[in-house]
């Protein structure tokens, strides 16, 4: 055989190789200051493949409002600081320190020194300045936009010089580092053009090439096959390294497949399409579970989640709009005592138990105990009890009729509606559940399934409903998220929208309480500021708390450095350390 | 062939009868949830114990162990026939409660397992069953009627009546019913009670499946209006009513009947469609539709299949009907050859 047509096929195999790794990793530069993660090593190489529900709306960090979008983009941008999703605390990332003023006004950051962008751009002041010019801009309509204005003010952020910037908040800001995660840093050589034609909004969609994306997270874009898969290579000039002073990521790809539902998702990771997939439902981790023997899978449940599922009475003011009979039921709604019998006839043990198989916790305030941090634990945890149930109906001026049916003080039947997400099959059992434990009381519960955008409509739009079983929470363990939902003003404040002042005093203090606790530096004050808050919401019960699910979650035996946390993105926060093990470390690791 | 037939009625006479009385022949209330039971496998009946063998059938309690359910062998049960247990109303009227069959507290008897919230799935499939053959039987009853009134409206006067009638049954025929019934659901309050869901369901079914029967009659009777008796009939004197009744009419007779038989099957199929997807009755009330929901869910399909119950009831159902069909069109050829 001619020596040409020997080395022909390993030549074209090491090609093929070569062009499927993607670039090889920069070796670090003395000029760099980059971030060393002691605690990690592993080993360059491989492909890790992670199932979708849905596509990506778009690879716009600044527009992108759906959780798919934030888990890819999050892959190719990166924050100036971020949360450690296992610690749950801050750290630095593209700013290397930060100084908090004495007044809590004032954050002055260092940036890291000869940093890249993907693209191999350098990374400066001018483009902290840039993208929080955009993310400030109403034209723009980000979703952080809100988080940066404060009391109505923006914040102002000034280059101090090419590598510190100060920010500048009207007021003192508890926390105010923890807005800096979710923030991606935009280059502006890319984005300036687009946003000073008004086109930002528009930029990077589905349709931009690969060379108008980069940034400085962990991967760049590589390719985007609509309706099938996004491919993510590694950025050569990422920002940290690891134990061995070798630049990260590990892994030379990774993809994220679109298979649509949850149960889609187990499937093809039980087939070995896929090698990690996260937010499992209980009933699909016990599955994975029981196949363990035969997969060696590594699952994770990493407790409660921050999550909190809730039935909510709506008390909205329905003025104009015509709904009579809801407005006549709103009478037993605002009765406190009827929501108090209502959360005590609720076996909440059996919902932890037959929804979500053991693996959550009862709920009986907005702050689960997967939220060490921040919970109250001196609140009461009242088992289910009937006739305390009664009492208090009987006290409110609530009665039974001889077939045991439960009558308000006229004489009306007490029967409502709850409405639920017909594709969240958790809550539908959630409401079966309760639709059961209140017939105990005389209470007619009809369960209504909608279509979620249906659901979302009735419950923020047009107030046609009586009761909805609905979720919130689980973004951060922070209370500042929170506002929305507890201060009569914010966006999530179910139970009530739009309020123009407060309703009731409980309701007036919680506002207060809020925004003393968002403008507290110190830890120990703003947690009592928050217990009280929450002890309000225990002893008012807007919402009347159900159960939280465990974060669930697992990956192949193939899967290094696999260490899933609570806060989203709970499998892929560190996917610049995941690597691919060798079948021998595999067969070691289990 | 008659002795098939007959076979055939019985069995299928058996069947309604068994849903009819479901609730003296369900040992449980449909509804009642055993929170500590959730998924747990049929009951096993045994005869033989450490003691020996046993005429009377009896089972043991569950356990719970760390790999699911187990026997707790320490206490057996008797399955007694014609017993007491849970209150209902026999046929919607009697209150009573005699059950066919069933075992003392607290022994659990569940011949095709429980549901996740640990409800009989053997009683559930009875009330189901109600709802959805019901549903069946209904609709059909509706579609031959308004098939039949049609049918021979159009063929006996042919012409314009005739091409209008044809017209709408073209229309129908074309209906997305799936897509009809979504959009009927929109117009409707939330909450709406069974009966109305219950009533909804076998209108929408059976006013959209009429079409089909309606072509069917008409094409008899248009051959039959020109048969010489009828002629004849008509050349007595007989009146339009008349001739419809006692000469056209017993001609189309058969082929409802196999219309129906074949009917009924494709409209309790339709039921569980709708149901299945949330459209039909609701929770807590059972229908094989809203009992094959939970099936959605992959780690439901795979890990319970006993929760498959009510598709095995639909297809057994499904195929009876269809041999009945078979059976009474041969019959109907031979009368007619």
């Amino acid at each position: 055989m001619p020596a040409i047509t020997r080395l022909t096929l390993p030549v074209c195999l090491l090609t093929a190789v070569c062009l499927a790794a993607g670039p090889a990793p920069e070796k670090p530069n003395p000029g760099e200051e980059l971030e060393r993660a002691e605690y990690v090593s592993g080993h360059y190489g491989g492909n890790l493949t992670v199932g979708g529900r849905a596509e990506p709306k778009t690879f716009n960090p600044v527009t992108a409002t759906d959780a798919v979008s934030r888990e890819v983009t999050g892959r190719l941008m990166a924050d100036l600081i971020e949360i450690n999703r296992a610690s749950q605390q801050t750290e630095p990332a593209l700013a290397r320190t930060w100084k908090t003023s004495f007044d809590g006004r004032t954050f002055t950051l260092q940036l890291r020194k000869g940093l890249r962008f993907s693209d191999g751009h350098p990374f400066d002041a001018d483009d902290v300045v840039f993208s929080f010019a955009v993310y400030m801009d109403e034209n723009v309509d980000s979703p952080q936009r809100d988080l940066l204005i404060i009391d109505g003010k923006p914040l102002t952020v000034t280059k101090v010089d090419p590598y510190t910037v100060r920010f500048t908040l009207p007021r003192p800001y508890a926390a105010a580092e923890r807005l800096f995660d979710g923030l991606a840093m935009l280059p502006k050589h890319l984005l300036e053009k687009p946003y000073r034609e008004g086109k930002f909004v528009q930029a990077w969609s589905l349709n931009a090439g690969v060379s108008e994306i980069a940034g400085l997270g962990p991967f760049r874009l590589k390719q985007y096959v609509p309706g099938q898969r996004v491919v993510l290579e590694r950025n050569p000039y990422y920002w940290k390294v690891d134990s061995k002073n070798e630049r990260l990521p590990y892994l030379d790809e990774l993809t994220f497949l679109f298979v649509g539902s949850e149960d889609a998702q187990v499937m093809r990771f039980e087939a070995g399409e896929t090698s990690m997939v996260s937010r499992l439902s209980s009933e699909n981790y016990n599955l994975l579970a029981r196949e363990r023997d035969r997969t060696r899978a590594q699952l994770a449940d990493l407790g409660p989640s921050l999550e909190y599922n809730f039935l909510v009475f709506n008390q909205n003011d329905l003025g104009a709009k015509k709904l009579d009979a809801i407005a006549q039921k709103q009478k037993w709604f605002r009765e406190l005592k009827f929501r108090q019998a209502i959360s005590m006839a609720i076996d909440r043990d059996s919902i932890v138990r037959l929804v979500y198989g053991t693996r959550g916790a009862a709920l009986w305030g907005n702050v689960g105990p997967g939220n060490k941090l921040w919970i109250n634990t001196a609140l009461p945890h009242p088992q289910r009890a009937l006739d305390t149930a009664r009492e208090l109906l009987k006290s409110g001026g609530f009665s039974w009729n001889k077939a045991g049916q439960l009558l308000d003080s006229s004489g009306a039947l007490v029967e409502f509606s709850i409405v639920t997400s017909s594709s969240n099959t958790q809550r539908m059992k959630m409401a079966t559940l309760l639709q059961d434990d209140l017939s105990h009381l005389g209470v007619q519960v009809h369960v209504v399934p909608l279509e979620f955008r249906a659901l979302i409509d009735r419950v923020f739009q047009s107030f046609d409903y009586e009761a909805a079983i609905m979720g919130l929470g689980g973004g951060d363990a922070d209370p500042n998220p929170e506002m929305n939902v507890w201060t009569t003003t914010g966006t999530s404040h179910l139970w009530h929208l739009h309020e123009a002042e407060p309703a009731t005093a409980w309701e007036r203090e919680i506002d207060q309480l809020m925004q003393q606790q968002m403008i507290t530096l110190d830890y120990a004050k703003r947690k009592q500021l928050y217990d009280r808050v929450q002890q309000l919401i225990a002893e008012q019960l807007p919402f009347i708390f159900l159960a939280t699910p465990d974060v669930l979650a697992a990956a192949a035996p193939r899967v290094g450095n696999f260490r899933p946390a609570l806060l989203d993105p709970c499998t892929l926060w560190n996917a610049e350390e995941l690597y691919i093990r060798t079948p021998v470390e595999s067969a070691g690791a289990r | 062939m008659r002795s098939k037939t007959a076979i055939l009625i019985v069995v299928l006479a058996a069947v309604h009868l068994a849903l009819l009385f479901a609730g003296f022949v369900a040992p449980r209330d449909p509804a009642a949830q055993d929170r500590a039971l959730p998924y747990a496998p049929p009951t096993r009946l045994h005869f033989r114990d450490a003691s020996g063998w046993h005429l009377h059938p009896f089972i043991y309690r569950w356990t719970v162990g760390p790999d699911g359910y187990l026997d707790d062998t320490s206490q057996t049960f008797r399955v007694h026939v014609l017993t007491r247990g849970p209150a209902y109303k026999l046929l919607g009227m009697i209150e009573t409660d005699w059950h066919l069959f069933g075992v003392d507290e607290p022994g659990r008897i569940a011949l095709f397992g429980t549901d996740g919230f640990g409800r009989d799935e053997f009683s559930r499939l009875l009330y189901g069953g109600q709802i959805s053959v019901a549903a069946g039987l209904v609709a059909t009853l509706i579609a031959l009627l308004a098939g039949a009134l049609f049918g021979v409206i159009a063929g006996y006067y042919g012409r314009l009546t005739d091409e209008s009638f044809m017209g709408a049954t073209e229309l129908f025929l074309c209906l997305p019913w799936l897509y009809f019934l979504l959009g009927v659901r929109a117009f409707l309050p939330l909450h709406v009670s069974p009966a109305r869901t219950f009533l909804l369901l076998t209108c929408v079914i059976g006013l959209i499946g009429w079409a089909r029967p309606a072509r069917l009659v008409r094409g008899i009777v248009l051959s039959a209006r020109s048969r010489n008796y009828v002629l004849a009939a008509r050349g007595f004197g007989g009146s339009d009513l008349y001739l419809m009744r006692r000469h056209i009419f017993p001609e189309v007779l058969g082929v409802l009947l196999t219309q129906a038989a074949l009917l009924v099957p494709r409209y309790i199929a339709a039921e569980v469609t709708l149901s299945f997807f949330g459209l039909g009755v609701n929770e807590p009330l059972a229908s094989w539709g809203n009992m094959l929901s939970t099936l959605q869910q992959y780690s439901v399909l795979v890990s319970y299949a006993w929760l498959l119950a009510p598709a095995a009831a639909l297809v057994i159902t499904s195929v009876i009907y269809s041999l009945l069909a078979d059976t009474l069109h041969s019959r109907l050829k031979f009368h007619s050859t």
